[in-house]
């Protein structure tokens, strides 16, 4: 009797855990159900265009070149952005702040985590983005640099607590070896901790790149979102979540616009696993115990 | 210059750039109580919105954020607990457990965006449950299933190998030795990770956009096949889609604040749980 119900329970834990493994096949197979007619029809080519004119009364082009470099300006500034505060940050914390800070600051960095992307896209709306408009002397505050600094405060939790995690597993003896030779603790912090923990570190960027690029709300909030291929800073983007996001909305099922938005999805989608899958390798290879 | 002072002056900097963070944060935060208050009011919080928007409360938004956070609990906890359990007691080593790790790990890596084309592809179209709580319901659970997983497996993993051993050693089967001996010490741990799933779907916004908000819905739900109103898109809404922006300004902080209270006082419960939990047991 027992032995019957220890193999049911079983069998039904076995299914729960593999649910997740069937979510993430349906992912792929919905999305590329939805996408895959856009082949047929316009033809895979149409997506390498340089414009993306989606609504028009002439010719609709569905080009997701400048929605991907959109994504790829914003995700690079907000890299920029997150390193210096994401690392020494988890520096600080891990190495040079005391007993009492680390136990005010990590239960705030776990706050930052949770706002909601909604709010801080709210607060970049109307604080950050009159700032930038009026130091710049700009038109318009709502550029790809005022998206890129909500996303590396977004990103900035992610970066620290994997950094600090990576910090944190550096050997102690690396430390006293160090010490004991008669390295101050800066030079011990940055020629031994530091480079012993760098591929955490380096994952712990990519972690966070991962959830830049595929954050929505508070880049639809304040990139301008005009669908054109710059390089500047100062300029509107519009990147590939924002576009889903706002497009999806008023599109026909079914339409030409609609399946070239889950095209966005799996590009976005492909783009993460590739970054998530990299930093966990990273990880796992030089986990040190 | 000496190496002391060189020292000094850079853990200063590298301490002034972590404060910075905590400024920035906290003026956020200041910012949006400050302008926020005076908002929030008997009417704001239990009336029904009018003038899209403009006027009135926000009853609706919050009730629809309310049953699509539970909704997604239902089927998350059931779920993300068995997995826990799955990998932290039963699995061995192996492709299938390779295979469930990696496919946890992707699940937490999929932007929210793309987990709400999946739930229009998947719930709105394909089952025809159209655009609906439960739509939105089953999408946000998928999303929170990761943080209900590795949460209540690292729950599962403090409890000492000794209990287990001890419970089988005594001829108990596998789920007996889980059942009474390792789950009464785990699941305090496990349902800290639960309500930090609440605050990540109580905030969420992508997702629900493609599968359950609606703009303007001055009504409660009648069925689990109804749109309802909710909290972030409702924020979204006013500060970005409505005619007048700046008039509805008070309207968007109160609303703001309101969500930011429920999310912060979910993710500190969580939070201060743990770490009470931790602390508490010791082997």
């Amino acid at each position: 009797m027992n032995r019957w119900q220890d193999k049911a329970i079983k069998t039904i834990l076995v299914g729960s855990a593999s649910t997740s493994i069937l979510i993430v096949f349906l992912i792929f197979v919905f999305l590329g159900k939805e996408a895959f007619p856009f082949i047929r029809d316009p033809g895979f080519d149409a997506l390498w265009h340089t414009r993306w004119i989606p609504v028009s009364f002439k010719e609709e082009i569905f080009g997701l070149i400048p929605l991907i470099s959109g994504s790829l300006l914003v995700t690079s500034l907000a890299t920029l952005l997150m390193i210096p505060f994401g690392v020494f940050g988890a520096i600080y914390i891990a190495e040079i702040g005391s007993e009492v800070e680390r136990s005010i600051l990590k239960p705030f960095i776990e706050v930052l985590a949770g706002i909601p992307s909604v709010v801080i896209g709210f607060f970049g709306l109307v604080v950050l983005s009159p700032i930038i408009k009026n130091l710049f002397g700009l038109n318009t505050g709502l550029t790809a640099l005022t998206g890129a600094i909500l996303l590396a405060l977004m990103a900035v939790p992610t970066v620290i607590t994997v950094s600090e995690d990576a910090i944190q597993s550096v050997p102690r003896a690396y430390r006293e070896a160090s010490l004991a030779l008669g390295a101050n603790r800066l030079q011990t912090i940055f020629r031994v901790i530091v480079p012993a923990a760098l591929p955490g570190i380096i994952a712990a960027i990519m972690l966070g790149m991962g959830r830049v690029i595929g954050e929505t709300m508070a880049v639809l909030m304040v990139t301008g979102n005009a669908a054109k291929m710059t390089l500047n800073p100062f300029d509107s983007v519009r990147t590939m979540t924002a576009t889903i996001a706002a497009e999806m909305g008023e599109v026909a099922f079914g339409s030409h616009h609609y399946q070239a938005l889950f095209w966005v999805g799996i590009f976005l989608l492909l783009m993460t696993f590739g970054l998530n899958l990299i930093a966990q390798k990273v990880l796992r290879k030089y986990q040190m115990r | 210059m000496k190496a002391a002072q060189k020292e000094q002056i850079a853990f200063n900097s590298i301490r002034l750039i972590t404060y910075f963070i905590v400024v920035l944060v906290g003026y956020l935060l200041f910012d949006i109580i400050i302008k926020g208050i005076p908002t929030i009011s008997w009417e704001f919080i239990t009336g029904l919105p009018r003038k899209s928007g403009a006027e009135g409360g926000i009853f609706p938004a919050i009730v629809g954020t309310i049953y699509l956070v539970f909704g997604a609990l239902i089927f998350a906890i059931p779920l993300g607990m068995g997995s826990a359990i799955y990998l932290s007691e039963y699995a061995m080593q192996g492709r299938l457990n390779r295979s469930i790790r990696l496919a946890i790990i992707t699940l937490a890596g999929v932007p929210s965006i793309v987990f709400g084309l999946f739930g229009l592809g998947l719930f709105v179209l394909f089952f025809g449950f159209g655009a609906s709580i439960l739509s939105g319901s089953l999408t946000l659970a998928f999303m929170i299933l990761p943080t209900i997983i590795v949460s209540s497996e690292e729950a599962l993993q403090a409890v000492p190998m000794g209990l287990r051993e001890a419970s089988l050693a005594l001829g108990a089967t596998q789920w007996q030795t889980v059942y009474k001996s390792v789950l009464p010490f785990a699941l305090p741990g496990m349902f800290t990770g639960s309500i930090l799933g609440i605050g990540r779907a109580a905030g969420e916004t992508a997702p629900i956009l493609l599968t359950v908000a609606a703009f303007f819905l001055p009504r409660l739900p009648n069925s689990i096949f109804d749109q309802v109103m909710a909290l972030p898109y409702h924020l979204y809404v006013l500060a970005t889609q409505h005619p007048d922006t700046t008039k509805v300004l008070p309207m968007q902080y109160g609303t703001a604040l309101v969500l930011i209270i429920i999310v912060v006082f979910f993710n500190l419960t969580a939070i201060i749980l743990r770490n009470k939990f931790r602390k508490k047991i010791k082997w």
